[in-house]
Parts: structure tokens; C-alpha cells; sequence
């Protein structure tokens, strides 16, 4: 059977059950794919070896008549700073390229038990501290789109994997944008749950107080099913919510009628080719019956500062264990000193990531914590208070997902303060610990173009149900020329 | 002339009383382990890994922070402390800190020793590091050095006072006191190597403050002190400038010396951990802490003289060391003789703690337990045996663990009540002792020593009552 590549989790979930075709020729369908197309993206950093033996043990199952898992033989990509027991797991970064962790991540887990596929682990900035999947120790990924162009970032490979059809669904993370950045860049849906509803347990961190695990697809159906998956409780994360499993439903109904609020600062700040097709979704909204209105948002001026204020200095610390003593990479620390030692090893981060390191050091010296790490946090909860407030009265949040369109690789690498500012829209959602989704809504010749929609925190169902109907409403069919 | 000392002590205390450690689940006792063998990915650090609050270790600081009167803040959380060191997984502690935001578990609060009290300024609970091994012995000395990340993260709570003591010995009976309490409380078995840890800063006459680390001991604490006070009062006295360090103890030449690394102001980065939510404790959780909380050294020395009668002085002894106060009750329980049983712990039992190896010595070392002690209190209270006797059967017990009632025939330990018998030695001891014969009319204390010499006599058999009236009758019919 031809094609089984561009099916989605749904489909294959359903058709595997059937007796359609056997796992094993979808996932060696996807194999051949990756190894045909994956040089011109560069998504994946290592393809499983023991996917297509997974594929054959579910196949048996099914042919058992045994009971088998909802997500039963979808192949699912995982970005490379989530932890897989055995499968090595980089961070694209020197420091752990034969980094293999003793664990899987809960999410990996929870995948694994309901029969999923881990086909491969994906590129990243390295840390996952970037916007465009540059800056990994693997170089960069390229837009399925265009490969001249950046795919965004941080979760590069888990969007461009997706859109290029070389895995059905993948896991990505997202501190300030990481998720919807690069799924808007690839045209493809990327959700931000609510913080705490996924297990962080098993992702590297780089900045814990902001960052969720998501799930990236092609469908906003696909992201429900994954999210039944891997959400919920887990004793091994402190920080989720105490409740065991959600059910989302992939049902589009609305229980009420929902207020749109298209946030003013972030619609006026973006390119005029974005924001005109975002008046035009408006527009398709309304005539689909909803209500929307423009909103401000006074503090998100400064929401930008204070995110990265925060994460900078969250990272700062959670980098201060790679040291190559426990674990790390083949380098000898016989005759050397501890502290030079230490050095050498450390020397080996790539430059954003040093950059980040010694920034967020300097916030929280004890001399200038109160003017800049504390001033941050203030900021996060005005923040959190004004958004809350506008929550009384609108639903659903909108905004282009990112203020500009995919650039081309390399551009503007000398302007870092250039390279901060686009992630303006998505970092709100990080700050405030809301569910945040980036929906296809059309294209800039070439080049997709995401709208992101927001709801208050727990309300990811009803972000989700909107989806759905967003999706339908925008429209968006096309697949990446080479395809 | 002596200045104004002015001493704070900063106690670190395993809770060993916990069966996990503070962020995982690795067991909380690492002492009979290989090197690395107690370990997981949580507490070696492992990319990827979240710390699991402990809760115990929760509701174990707690009941320090009531027992020590401390404040309780309804919210506490917990920081990272960034510093980088070969012995710490992650390179940041995991401790508590108080930044005028959210709090540690215990602050302000006050412990009361005999007729002294000191202020406690904090209690926070935290992490301890892996251990450094030094092949060489110390850091100078070694070529390399291992690291063991057994210990690591493993709870802790530091106890930190106010610079409230004037003298080493008052330093000592502090430590003496919180000791008890924490082994009331349940939360730490302090005579574990390691388990409580003591660095001390002092000044003297509003002078630099000096730390004192690296104390193996409380007996050591105490000499660290003296040692410390004389060095900086002949300093002083020589108008040498005292330099605020930090010093180590060097248990060797029991000196204190200069640390040679140097010691930097360091700035530790804190900030709020981000993968621990704020813990709440309420008003109904501390409710239940203290109603489940053991009870309390004060409180046991108060029920001890009003349940067993026996004095301030013997109740104050036998709780300054929980193993002999439970001791004695449980032989309480087994034979209701409290002030013989008391007797013999406090002025017989308590002399062989200590004799052999260190002072470390605990009662569970001995063969005996309070059933032996409770048969001999009973033997004596019935008249089977003497004092004397039963004294000589416990040094054996002490040994063989045998039980007093098989051992009574053995000791020909039935007394002598015939009168024919003691009058007989009676008569020998008086021939032997002609001088004190005479000496007693004039001074009657003089009749214990021929007692004590009728005693000897019948190798400690003599009834002593009988033995005395009838010493008694014989010299007055002299």
C-alpha cells in the first residue's frame, strides 16, 4: 500500500486495527521516507534501531487478538531533550552526544504503554535555547518548505518531521514559544498545554518554572489523542496537577457561545502580511457566527525582559551539573585540577548557550537579583493579574503566532537582541502558565503563516474544541511542495 | 583579663530517622554501602530528573522547629544554593533560605538548658552533599580523589543560634540537650558517625568572628572552643589583630589551623526552586504534629518525678540520655521498683557506658537489657541476694547476658541470717580490729567500718541488718 507516510495517528490507529496494513510496513514506509528525505531537512538526530522490532511485537498482538493501546503502532518523533532509556539523548550539545539516559521521561512512558512507536529523537537548539533550530552542536534543520529557511525553534525537528511527513505526530517543548514557534514555521499544529497537566519528568530542563512538554501534528485531532496520552498526575513531578488522566474530547461542540480578544499590541507589532490574514480570520470568524473584539495588554511590553530574566537565570543553574564526572563525554580528567578541569569540560557549550549561562549568573548576584531577577518576577504576576482579568469576560486569546515570517538560515545571527524579539507572542503563555495552540491559517507565497490562540489556565479543552473549529474555518490544506 | 566571649553554634543533623532521602527514594541510611552503590538518577544529578519532596522529612523538621519553639511559617519553600563542587550531583544544594519571601521551616525560636537558654535563630531543612575521599588523607596529601554520592541527598536539618554562649562548657550542655531532644523526637540517631555536625563561630569582646569547621565531635566542639578563646585572648592581649576566618580543627594536634584554601566571599545565587511547589503548613497540620509528636525531654524529667518519685537530679540524668530513660521504664514496666531500678542505671549501669572503646558507647552495645536489671532489682528488694553480691553478678551479666535468677546459686549468693554464723565473725573482726573497738564509743561512725569489715568477712553474705544489731549489742555490752 502506497503512501501509508502521510497518514495521521488517527487514521493508522484505526486501520492497524482493522488488519489495513501491518505496523511494520508503515513504520518501514516512514524509515525508507526518513532516510530518502531527512538529508535535505535534517530533523532527526538518531532513528530508533528498534522501531521496526516494536512494529513487528504490536503486529503480533494484533494478530493475537490481544488488547492493544489507542495509539497503537503511531510513530511518534521525540525532540532530543526528552529522555529515552537506552536511545541516546543529546540536547544537541557536546557535552551529552553519548549522553544515554538509565530512564524514560514519563511521557515516553505513558507512550510506550499505549503502544506508540518512538521512531526517532529530533533536533533542537542546543538546550533547546534558541527560536530556529540553528544553534545545535548537529547544525541546523531546514524548513520542509523551503530549505533556505529556518524552521524555527526550539522544537525544530519535532515541526519539520511533522510537516515533512517523516513521522505521524512527535513531542516537543516549549520554555518561551518552542512548540508554536516552529509549528507555525512549518505549518502544522503545536500545542502548550497548561503548565503542569504533562509530566515534566525525563525533560532536561532549561527553564523549569516556564516550560511544558506538547505535542506537534498535522491535525488539531491528533494533538487530542496525543494529549489523552501522555497528561495527568505523575508522582514523579511534584509540580502536576492532581489529576490522573484527562479525556479530551475531539468533539468541536461548544458548550457556550466564546468571545474572541484579538490582542492589540501583538496584531500591531507584526509584519503587515500577518496581520492582514489574521483581519481575515477575524472575518471567517465572525461570519461563522462568533464574537470577537480588540483587547490590550498594557504589561506586555515588558513581559519579553522578564521571560528571558527568568529563564536565563532558571538555566544558569540547571546547566551547573554537567561537569563530566557522572556522566557526559570521553575526556579524561586525569592530571588535571578540579577547576581547570571543569573549564575544559564547560568550554565546550556552544556560544548562545554560554551566553545564557553567564547572563543568568549575573540576575541573580546578589547585587543586582532585586533589579533584575525580582523585578522580573514582579513583572510575571502583574502580567498574570491583567491576563486573568481579561479572562472574566473573553474566552479565547488571539494573536499571529509569530510576529514575523520564516527567514532565511543564518539571517540576522549578529542581532541577537532581533533574534529575542520574535518570540513577543508565545512567551506570554509560558509566563502565565496558560494552554497556548498555533494553528495553520495560510501562506505568504511559500511561506505559513500560524495564528495562536490562548485560553485561561485549565481550559484546555475548550482550547482545543475552538481548534478544531479554527482549523476547519482556516483551512489550510496544502503540503510542503517536494511531498 | 577576659574579654566578652560570644559563641553561635550551627548544628547540622541527619534525619536518619527517615527510611528514604530528602529527593528520592534511595534508602536514608548509606553507611554500610559500597561506594556509589546507594545511589539513582534523582540524587547523582542525571539530566532529565525532578526532585521528590519526602514528607517524613516534612513532618520531621517540623517537630524540631515545635520542640526548639521555633516560628512556623504556613508557607515554606526550598532554594537552590549554587555553588559548584565535585561532592554536590547537580552543583546546586537544595536548601531552605529566608529572603523576607517564603521561609524556611522554623525561625526565632528558644531552647532552655538548666538555668540557661539560648536563642535559635533558624531551622532550615536541606540536602547533604556526596563525600570527598582523599586518598592521600587530606586534599594536600593526595594525588586524587574519589567521590561516593551515597550520602548525597540525603536529609538534613541545620540549626543555626545566636551568638548566645559565653563559654565552650555552656556550648556543651547545649548540644547535650538538643541531643535528647532529637533523640525523643525520633528523627535522628545522634550517635551515628556523621549523624550531628557542629561548626561554631566566635568573637571576642565585639571583635572579627571566626568560624571553627571540620569538629568531628561534641567533646571536640568543646575543645575547639577553649583552644580558640586562648588564641584570640593572647592575641588580643598582645594587640595582634584578630582576622574574621575561617579555621579548621585539626583533631591531631588539637589545634585550630587556617584553612589553606582560600576563602572567598562567595555569593550563592539563591533563588526559589522551581520544581518543588510552596509546602503548606497550616494551622490543622501542626495541630497534628504536635498531638503525634513524642514526648519531650522537659516533659519526661516533670513524669518522672511525679509518676516514680525519683529526684530532679537522678530524673535529669537518666533523660540526658533517651537509651537509659527508656531503659529504665521499660524495666519499670517489668518490676515497679522506680527508685531501685533508677539506683542501679544511674550509679551502676551508667559507669560502664563509656569504659570500653569510645564515649560513643551505646546501652544496645551491652549484653544486659532491663529485664536483667528488673530481676535484680527484685532479687534485692526480697532479700535473696545483697547489694553487694548482686553488684558482682551484674559485671558478669554485663559479659554473658545470663539472667540474675540462674545465676543466684552459683554465686553463693544466699545471705547469712544465722546468728550463730555472723556473731562468730563478728567476735574475729573484733579481735583484728581492737583500736576501732575503742575508737566507736567515742565516735559512731567508726561502726560502719566494722560492719563493712563483718561484710568483707563473709565475702558481702552477712545480712547487713542483722550483722548491725548485733555489732551494736556486742559493743554495748563492751
Amino acid at each position: 500500500m502506497n503512501e501509508l507516510w502521510s497518514l495521521s495517528a488517527q487514521q493508522v490507529s484505526s486501520r492497524v486495527r482493522n488488519g489495513d496494513f501491518t505496523i511494520e510496513d508503515y513504520v518501514f514506509q516512514l524509515l525508507e521516507r526518513i532516510n530518502a528525505i531527512d538529508d535535505k531537512i535534517k530533523a532527526f538526530i538518531t532513528v530508533n534501531d528498534d522501531a521496526l522490532e516494536t512494529a513487528r511485537k504490536i503486529d503480533t498482538k494484533i494478530k493475537r487478538q490481544e488488547t492493544i493501546g489507542p495509539l497503537a503502532g503511531v510513530a511518534v518523533g521525540v525532540k532530543d531533550n526528552i529522555c529515552t532509556k537506552n536511545i541516546r539523548t543529546t540536547c544537541a550539545s557536546k557535552l551529552l552526544h553519548e549522553y544515554k539516559p538509565p530512564f524514560d521521561a514519563t511521557v515516553i512512558s505513558r507512550l510506550k504503554e499505549r503502544d506508540a512507536i518512538i521512531i526517532g529523537k529530533l533536533n533542537l537548539d542546543e538546550f533547546a535555547m534558541g527560536s530556529t533550530t540553528e544553534f545545535g552542536s548537529f547544525g541546523p534543520t531546514h524548513n520542509p518548505w523551503d530549505p533556505n529557511y529556518v524552521v524555527g525553534g526550539s522544537s525544530g525537528g519535532s515541526a519539520a518531521s511533522v510537516a515533512a511527513s517523516e513521522c505521524t505526530v512527535s513531542l516537543g517543548s516549549d520554555t518561551g514559544g518552542s512548540i508554536r514557534c516552529p509549528a507555525s514555521f512549518c505549518s502544522v499544529v503545536g500545542f502548550k498545554p497548561t503548565y503542569g497537566s504533562v509530566s515534566r519528568y525525563g525533560l532536561i530542563s532549561y527553564s523549569n518554572s516556564l516550560e511544558q512538554i506538547g505535542p506537534i501534528a498535522r491535525t488539531v485531532s491528533d494533538i487530542v489523542m496525543m494529549m489523552n496520552a501522555i497528561s495527568g498526575h505523575d508522582e514523579n513531578d511534584n509540580t502536576t496537577h492532581f489529576q490522573k488522566m484527562y479525556e479530551f474530547s475531539d468533539a468541536s461542540d461548544l458548550k457556550k457561545p466564546v468571545r474572541f480578544g484579538l490582542v492589540k499590541e501583538l496584531i500591531e507589532g507584526s509584519d503587515p502580511v500577518i496581520s492582514r490574514l489574521v483581519y481575515s480570520s477575524m472575518d471567517l470568524l465572525s461570519s461563522a457566527g462568533f464574537k470577537w473584539e480588540e483587547i490590550s495588554l498594557n504589561s506586555i511590553d515588558y513581559s519579553l525582559a522578564s521571560y528571558y530574566t527568568i529563564a536565563m537565570a532558571e538555566a544558569s543553574s540547571n546547566l551547573a551539573r554537567y561537569d563530566n564526572l557522572r556522566y557526559g563525554f570521553d575526556c579524561q580528567p586525569e592530571g588535571y585540577e578540579w577547576n581547570s578541569y571543569f573549564s575544559t569540560i564547560r568550554n565546550n557549550f556552544g556560544d548562545e548557550v554560554k551566553k545564557r549561562i553567564m547572563i543568568g549568573s549575573h540576575v541573580l548576584l546578589s547585587g543586582y537579583y532585586s533589579k533584575y531577577y525580582l523585578k522580573a518576577q514582579k513583572i510575571r504576576s502583574i502580567l498574570r493579574q491583567e491576563v486573568k482579568k481579561l479572562f472574566k469576560y473573553i474566552d479565547i486569546l488571539i494573536s499571529p503566532t509569530m510576529p514575523v515570517l520564516p527567514f532565511r538560515l543564518g539571517e540576522g545571527i549578529d542581532n541577537p537582541m532581533k533574534r529575542y524579539l520574535i518570540d513577543a507572542n508565545t512567551v506570554i503563555a509560558n509566563l502565565i502558565g496558560i494552554p497556548a495552540i498555533s494553528i495553520p491559517t495560510g501562506f505568504n507565497d511559500k511561506l505559513p503563516i500560524g495564528v495562536q490562540l490562548m485560553a485561561d489556565e485549565m481550559q484546555d479543552q475548550l482550547l482545543l474544541s475552538v481548534s478544531k473549529i479554527y482549523e476547519r474555518i482556516a483551512g489550510v490544506r496544502r503540503k510542503p511542495d517536494f511531498i | 583579663m577576659t574579654g566578652i566571649v560570644r559563641i553561635g553554634v550551627e548544628i547540622h543533623c541527619q534525619l536518619t530517622g527517615l527510611n528514604s532521602k530528602l529527593f528520592c527514594k534511595c534508602r536514608g541510611d548509606y553507611r554500610n554501602d559500597l561506594p556509589n552503590r546507594n545511589v539513582c538518577p534523582i540524587c547523582t544529578g542525571q539530566p532529565g530528573t525532578m526532585p521528590l519532596l519526602n514528607n517524613k522529612a516534612i513532618d520531621y523538621s517540623c517537630m524540631i522547629a515545635l520542640a526548639l519553639g521555633c516560628t512556623i511559617p504556613s508557607e515554606m519553600g526550598f532554594y537552590r544554593k549554587n555553588y559548584f563542587y565535585p561532592d554536590l550531583p547537580k552543583n546546586y544544594q537544595i536548601t531552605q533560605y529566608d529572603s523576607g519571601g517564603i521561609g524556611s521551616v522554623g525561625s526565632n525560636g528558644k531552647l532552655e538548658f538548666g538555668k540557661e537558654y539560648a536563642r535559635i535563630r533558624r531551622i532550615q531543612l536541606e540536602e547533604d552533599p556526596g563525600r570527598l575521599i582523599y586518598e592521600g588523607g587530606d586534599m594536600d596529601t593526595s594525588f586524587y580523589t574519589l567521590v561516593d554520592y551515597n550520602r548525597a541527598g540525603t536529609a538534613l536539618v541545620e540549626i543555626v543560634t545566636e551568638p548566645d554562649f559565653k563559654d565552650a562548657a555552656t556550648v556543651r550542655a547545649f548540644l547535650n540537650k538538643l541531643t535528647s531532644i532529637l533523640e525523643h523526637l525520633g528523627v535522628c540517631n545522634t550517635k551515628l558517625e556523621g549523624s550531628v555536625r557542629c561548626d561554631a563561630n566566635i568573637s571576642i569582646d565585639n571583635g572579627k568572628r571566626v568560624e571553627i569547621k571540620n569538629v568531628g565531635s561534641f567533646r571536640e566542639v568543646e575543645k575547639a572552643l577553649n583552644f580558640e578563646i586562648i588564641r584570640q585572648e593572647s592575641l588580643s592581649s598582645r594587640n595582634i589583630e584578630i582576622k574574621s576566618e575561617t579555621r579548621h580543627w585539626d583533631n591531631e594536634r588539637k589545634v585550630t589551623k587556617q584553612s589553606r584554601a582560600k576563602e572567598e566571599e562567595q555569593d550563592y545565587k539563591y533563588f526559589l526552586e522551581p520544581d518543588i511547589p510552596i509546602v503548606l503548613l497550616d494551622k490543622s497540620y501542626l495541630n497534628s504534629i504536635q498531638q503525634t509528636m513524642p514526648e519531650l525531654p522537659d516533659k519526661r524529667r516533670t513524669r518522672f518525678v511525679e509518676e516514680y518519685h525519683l529526684s530532679d537530679h537522678v530524673s535529669q540524668v537518666l533523660i540526658n540520655n533517651k537509651e537509659m530513660a527508656d531503659f529504665f521504664e521499660s524495666a519499670v514496666r517489668i518490676y515497679s521498683s522506680p527508685k531501685e531500678i533508677a539506683n542501679w542505671l544511674v550509679s551502676d549501669l551508667m559507669s560502664y557506658i563509656g569504659v570500653s572503646k569510645t564515649d560513643e558507647t551505646s546501652l544496645t552495645d551491652l549484653k544486659i537489657g532491663p529485664r536483667h536489671i528488673a530481676e535484680l532489682a527484685k532479687l534485692v528488694d526480697e532479700n535473696s541476694i545483697s547489694r553487694h553480691t548482686a553488684k558482682s553478678m551484674l559485671n558478669r551479666i554485663l559479659r554473658t547476658g545470663e539472667m540474675p535468677s540462674q545465676l543466684v546459686g552459683q554465686f553463693d549468693s544466699s545471705k547469712i541470717i544465722d546468728e550463730k554464723i555472723l556473731t562468730k565473725a563478728i567476735e574475729d573482726t573484733f579481735d583484728s580490729e581492737r583500736a576501732a573497738v575503742i575508737d566507736a564509743s567515742s565516735n559512731p561512725s567508726v561502726i560502719n567500718f566494722l560492719l563493712g569489715k563483718v561484710l568483707k568477712l563473709t565475702k558481702g553474705r552477712a545480712d547487713p541488718q542483722i550483722a548491725l544489731s548485733l555489732i551494736m549489742d556486742k559493743l554495748n555490752k563492751n
